[in-house]
């Protein structure tokens, strides 16, 4: 899969620290899976995470914890991997996403918004939103801002915006300082992992007014 | 230094408690300063740091000295115990885990390497300007997203995002060994 837009540092150590939104984590863990640069990315800043770790002082441990948990090794079950890379073929819902939407893209019960928009909400604890968006070919999203940050994660089909051109596993990582309006590729429609950790600013009076109905 | 990286793989391929003791007396009092600095109360890091040394047990064949030291493979053992118990979700993650590999690949030359920059990287992180040590620490140790730490320290989003920016560039430098 050839990926050109990726997750900006500052997200990645927010993601590597444990300090996104669960939703925004679902985005990200769901890009690394595709996206072999990010990946190695991640190693680099989990490195240092490891030597944060390594420079902590030291708090108490019991004796006894040492003595129960040695007892404890031999009733251990060994753990088996779990698979956290998604193969290339089409349709496929990447590992990270599927204990929440299951694993072919083609069968989902998607939930109709407006012509040629439907979406499914991803249940998600905590602030903001995590949604599943599906766009018809030619169709243009409503121009807003953010107040936070929004991921999105492409996982079928393009779009073009003010930065550039999104395809398959592509993912848009922008901030407060961007208004934009994706406008969908003519030869297909697309699917989009859209996550904010706040609700987003429509710029124009229609959108306002869709605002409580799209939830964004 | 010790070769904590060598320690886990060997414990891992012979199964030695003993190296295991070694392993639980260097990193457990270190998982449960991380823990601790979280937010949680002493009783539920004590709880979270034996499950986070269990796990080492658990899944030490799983642990790939070609992708990461141990400490960091610890960081992220104890990272994902504390999110799932302070979440109902589990912390949605790709797996670092080795794939299909022998345990004979898995000793590795470049371990040593990577424990020097571990130490070096220690330094750096020291040597930081304060506000870029500031929200690596918030990211870090109180578990703040970006939003949280413009609030905190009254700055705009983009503020807190380069700053991150500037930090990591320099970590990372250090530890390709270009700084």
């Amino acid at each position: 899969m050839k990926i050109n837009h990726h997750l900006d540092e500052s997200t990645l150590v927010s993601y590597v620290a444990g300090s996104l939104s669960q939703g925004m984590a679902l985005v990200v863990a769901t890009h690394i899976s595709l996206c072999e640069k990010c990946r190695e990315s991640v190693i680099e800043t989990e490195a240092i995470g490891g030597a944060l770790l390594e420079q902590m002082d030291s708090s108490e441990i019991s004796d006894t914890s040492l003595e129960t948990i040695l007892s404890q090794l031999d009733e251990e079950p060994i753990a088996e991997p779990e698979k956290g890379v998604t193969d290339e073929s089409d349709g496929l819902v990447p590992p990270p996403l599927r204990s929440y939407i299951g694993e072919s893209l083609d069968s989902i019960n998607w939930r109709r918004l407006a012509p040629g928009f439907a979406y499914v909400d991803i249940f998600t604890e905590g602030a903001g939103v995590c949604r599943l968006l599906k766009v018809s070919p030619g169709k243009s999203i409503l121009p807003h801002g953010h107040r936070g940050s929004e991921l999105t994660l492409l996982l079928r089909g393009s779009f073009s915006d003010e930065i550039g051109r999104f395809a398959q596993g592509d993912i848009a990582d922008l901030d407060d300082q961007v208004e934009h309006q994706p406008l969908v590729d003519k030869d297909q429609g697309c699917i989009c992992l859209v996550a904010t950790d706040s609700p987003l600013r429509f710029t124009t009076l229609l959108g306002k007014l869709l605002q409580p109905v799209t939830g964004f | 230094m010790e070769d904590w990286t060598g320690t886990l793989v060997k414990m891992a391929s012979t199964q030695d408690k003993s190296l295991y003791v070694l392993l639980y007396r260097h990193f457990a009092p270190k998982v449960k300063a991380y823990i601790t600095r979280l937010g949680v109360s002493e009783a539920t890091a004590d709880e979270l740091t034996q499950e986070t040394m269990l796990n080492m047990w658990r899944k030490a064949h799983l642990f790939d000295p070609a992708k990461a030291a141990a400490s960091t493979w610890l960081f992220t053992l104890a990272r994902n115990q504390s999110i799932d118990w302070m979440r109902r979700q589990k912390y949605p993650e790709y797996s670092l885990d080795r794939m299909e590999k022998s345990l004979e690949e898995a000793s590795d030359p470049d371990t040593a390497e990577k424990h020097v920059s571990s130490y070096r990287m220690t330094q750096v992180i020291n040597q930081l300007p304060e506000n870029q040590a500031q929200v690596i620490y918030m990211s870090f140790f109180e578990g703040r997203s970006h939003a949280e730490i413009a609030d905190r320290l009254m700055i705009p989003l983009g503020s807190v995002k380069s700053r991150i920016r500037l930090a990591v560039e320099k970590l990372k430098l250090t530890l390709r060994g270009e700084a």
